[in-house]
């Protein structure tokens, strides 16, 4: 720290910005944050429970977003907070709820060596981004973030004139994609609606028209001398209200013959 | 102790004015932040049952005892913490003990970037009263509460029990849609301001307020803010009439203050974000800043806070006012309402920048695109269809007076499995003397299912 305080700010900048040279905070918090990203990314993998699984996935994305704010790349690292671990993982989550608490993984293996496939070919996989990430980036003279934050005043608008200059095209396609597959989306989950609803608006002009009595129907029973949905609601002034009950059920009165006390199995005969 | 890497975030062209303070003036600062906070949460849980109590017509909180009520809230988390603590027994039990943790430590990160004040002196070093800016400082903000989200819908999940998961669903739903909407209003301010730092946003309005040209900007910032930190009317998460507490329902003791703390956190937040966006964050209001010392020096602070302040109250003012609206009017009211608005209105404003500058070129580019973008409306604007057949399509008499029943044409498919019911069933012993243990309702079942199917049977009554 006193070494910062000892020399001018920008002496330190231009030491700390070739490339290659790492700073002890920046190796401080990427050990920890490394450790961090990387068990919760074997979490992921080994949590039986699918929620507890989405939870490991979001934390390894959220050290991702703090790694690439460290490197210089404040704006994608805040996207990646904001998109990927605030948007996409939260409807991961929103989708596991749907499906319920208690989803977690049988044990049972429903194709014969799937693991050892799995494994096999995710080794594969990491074998050739592996090489093929070595083999690109082996030769580039690397000349650091700082000279391409610097080219246009800063990291974001260095972004900016890229995306809306150069990869126009590739950005514009790639939203056409997510796009298509939104609609189709939709498209899926669409239900062709019996009739048309009625809008707010309509419904409240209808319940206030002339000849409509605006308050909620009378509940079957209510201050009768039953509950039964086929007793009439009696209103204030002791009439019956035939608003109460439902067309579908004939109104009845219990007859003397159905309030008679009725005979048990065994005291049949008296 | 180096900081390379927090160095390296400065290199990426920090805000003027930031990255030099001395680490013990950082240590202030941020103390200084989180004090505000806590004294500002505690004002503002007062403040709010005050105004809501003068909006009732009766007094709220006013015990002597308890600096007529100003102090009630400090006794209330006092006695929050010593509380007992209940925990459902099917509740999950680390993210249950997560979830308050996010939600409280979430809370207090967006204060981070709020210019607080202008520069001053502090112990001999000048210093500017913000605990830290970067070039994408309202980022923070929205990442900062895009992290909250998480604190709400695990909290309604791990409690094991159906309302607060309910709560954590509607929250999901609802603040990542009103998160969308809340980042595009600030899009306009970014167009303007020329930057996405705090600080040189303030610089920005020096002139104007940005409120007063990017009055759509503000209108939907404002709504917006109030569904992303589930305020009224959109505090459908706990809605306590329809969920009992939402997602906070299982909560007791230290962990439900924690939510609470962060609820209130939110209101300051929503409320200072706004002033520092679009109503000139610390710069004093009109009459007063033709004093030449308004807008210097520790004075700020005084605006800032009243701006605040102000802003809280009309917060209060909107949950006096309004009812709770349905999930379904929220959802279309976000994404139908506030984000076309928003986006035809960005349109607008880049339109408007680009003709004012002298570019032949552009005006007219800008002009044609409007006039086919018109012409597009006008002519793919798809028309309502009000003739006899959807009037008469819309009344579907069920025939009982408005009770819900099924359908009158509706055809249940024969069940696929007929052949084989029919064929492996007994016969039945219709017709059989009495005295067998026979009813007759099952008489009649299987005399309608050897009928056919069971949508005919359905239409002869």
């Amino acid at each position: 720290m006193t070494h910062v305080l000892a020399h001018p700010l920008a002496t330190h900048l231009l030491a700390v910005a070739s490339p290659g040279a790492m700073g002890t905070g920046e190796k401080v918090s990427f050990w920890v944050l490394g450790i961090i990203a990387l068990g919760c990314a074997i979490g992921m993998v080994a949590a039986r429970n699918a929620m507890h699984s989405a939870l490991f996935l979001v934390v390894t994305m959220f050290c991702l977003g703090i790694f690439y704010i460290i490197q210089a790349g404040p704006f994608i690292g805040m996207a990646q907070i904001i998109v990927y671990t605030g948007a996409i993982m939260m409807l991961f989550l929103f989708v596991l709820m749907l499906i319920g608490r208690d989803v977690s993984d049988s044990l049972i293996e429903t194709l014969r060596g799937q693991r050892t496939a799995g494994i096999l070919i995710g080794l594969g996989l990491a074998l050739l981004l592996g090489s093929g990430l070595a083999r690109g980036l082996g030769a580039v003279d690397a000349r650091g973030l700082e000279t391409a934050n610097n080219a246009n005043g800063g990291n974001v608008p260095g972004l900016a004139a890229l995306v809306f200059t150069r990869y126009v095209f590739a950005f514009e396609v790639t939203s056409a994609l997510l796009i298509t597959a939104a609609v189709g989306a939709m498209v899926l989950a669409h239900v062709q609606r019996r009739g048309e609803k009625k809008t707010q608006k309509e419904l409240s002009r209808e319940r206030f028209a002339e000849g409509s009595y605006p308050a909620p129907k009378t509940g079957p029973g209510v201050f009768a001398h039953s509950n039964s949905v086929a007793t009439p609601a009696i209103l204030p002034d002791g009439t019956k209200s035939a608003r109460s009950i439902s067309p579908l059920v004939p109104p009845r009165e219990l007859t003397a013959e159905d309030t008679r006390p009725k005979d048990t199995l065994t005291g049949g005969d008296q | 102790m180096n900081t390379s890497g927090l160095v390296r975030l400065a290199e990426a062209g920090q805000p003027a004015g930031f990255g030099h303070d001395v680490w013990w003036i950082v240590l202030i600062k941020v103390v200084a932040a989180f004090v505000l906070l806590l004294l500002l949460t505690l004002f503002a849980v007062v403040f709010e049952r005050k105004v809501i109590g003068a909006f009732q017509v009766r007094p709220g909180p006013n015990r002597k005892a308890r600096g007529f009520g100003w102090l009630q809230s400090l006794f209330d988390g006092l006695k929050l913490a010593f509380k007992e603590e209940i925990i459902p027994a099917l509740a999950d039990k680390p993210v249950y003990f997560i979830a308050p943790v996010i939600s409280g430590a979430v809370a207090f990160i967006s204060f981070a970037v709020i210019p607080i004040g202008a520069q001053v002196s502090l112990f001999g070093h000048t210093t500017m009263l913000q605990v830290g800016d970067v070039p994408v400082a309202v980022l923070v903000v929205l990442a900062a509460s895009s992290m909250a989200v998480y604190g709400t819908v695990l909290a309604g999940w791990a409690s094991g029990t159906s309302w607060p998961l309910l709560g954590g669903m509607r929250a999901a739903a609802q603040m990542i849609s009103y998160e969308v909407a809340m980042g595009l209003s600030m899009v306009a301010v970014f167009m303007t301001a020329h930057s996405m730092s705090t600080s040189e946003i303030v610089n920005g309005q020096i002139k104007t307020w940005y409120f007063i040209p990017l009055l759509p900007s503000f209108i939907i910032y404002f709504i917006s803010a109030l569904g992303e930190g589930n305020r009224t009317p959109f505090d459908l998460p706990e809605g306590e009439s329809e969920l009992t507490g939402g997602y906070l329902t299982e909560y007791s003791s230290f962990k439900f203050a924690m939510f609470y703390l962060a609820e209130y956190i939110a209101m300051v937040t929503i409320s200072a974000l706004c002033v520092t966006l679009f109503f000139g964050g610390w710069r004093a209001p009109w009459p007063i800043s033709l004093w030449d010392g308004a807008n210097s020096g520790w004075i700020t602070i005084v605006w800032f806070l009243a701006k605040t302040i102000i802003f809280m109250g009309v917060l209060v003012w909107i949950r006096a006012t309004l009812p709770r609206v349905r999930y379904d009017q929220l959802m279309s009211l976000g994404w139908k309402v506030l984000m076309p608005v928003n986006l035809v209105w960005i349109l607008i404003l880049a339109g408007l920048r680009l003709t004012a500058r002298n570019y032949d070129q552009t005006r007219w580019l800008v002009l044609a695109g409007i006039v086919v973008t018109l012409l597009l409306l006008v002519l793919l604007w798809p028309e309502k269809e009000k003739d006899e057949k959807t009037q008469a399509k819309r009344r579907v008499d069920t025939g009982v007076g408005g009770y819900p029943t099924p359908p009158v044409d509706l055809v249940v498919p024969p069940n696929p499995h007929l052949k084989r019911i029919e064929a492996q069933r007994e016969a039945a012993t219709v017709g059989a003397p009495s005295g067998t243990s026979e009813s007759p309702g099952a008489a009649g079942g299987s005399g309608s299912a050897g009928t056919g199917s069971a949508g005919t049977s359905g239409k002869e009554e």
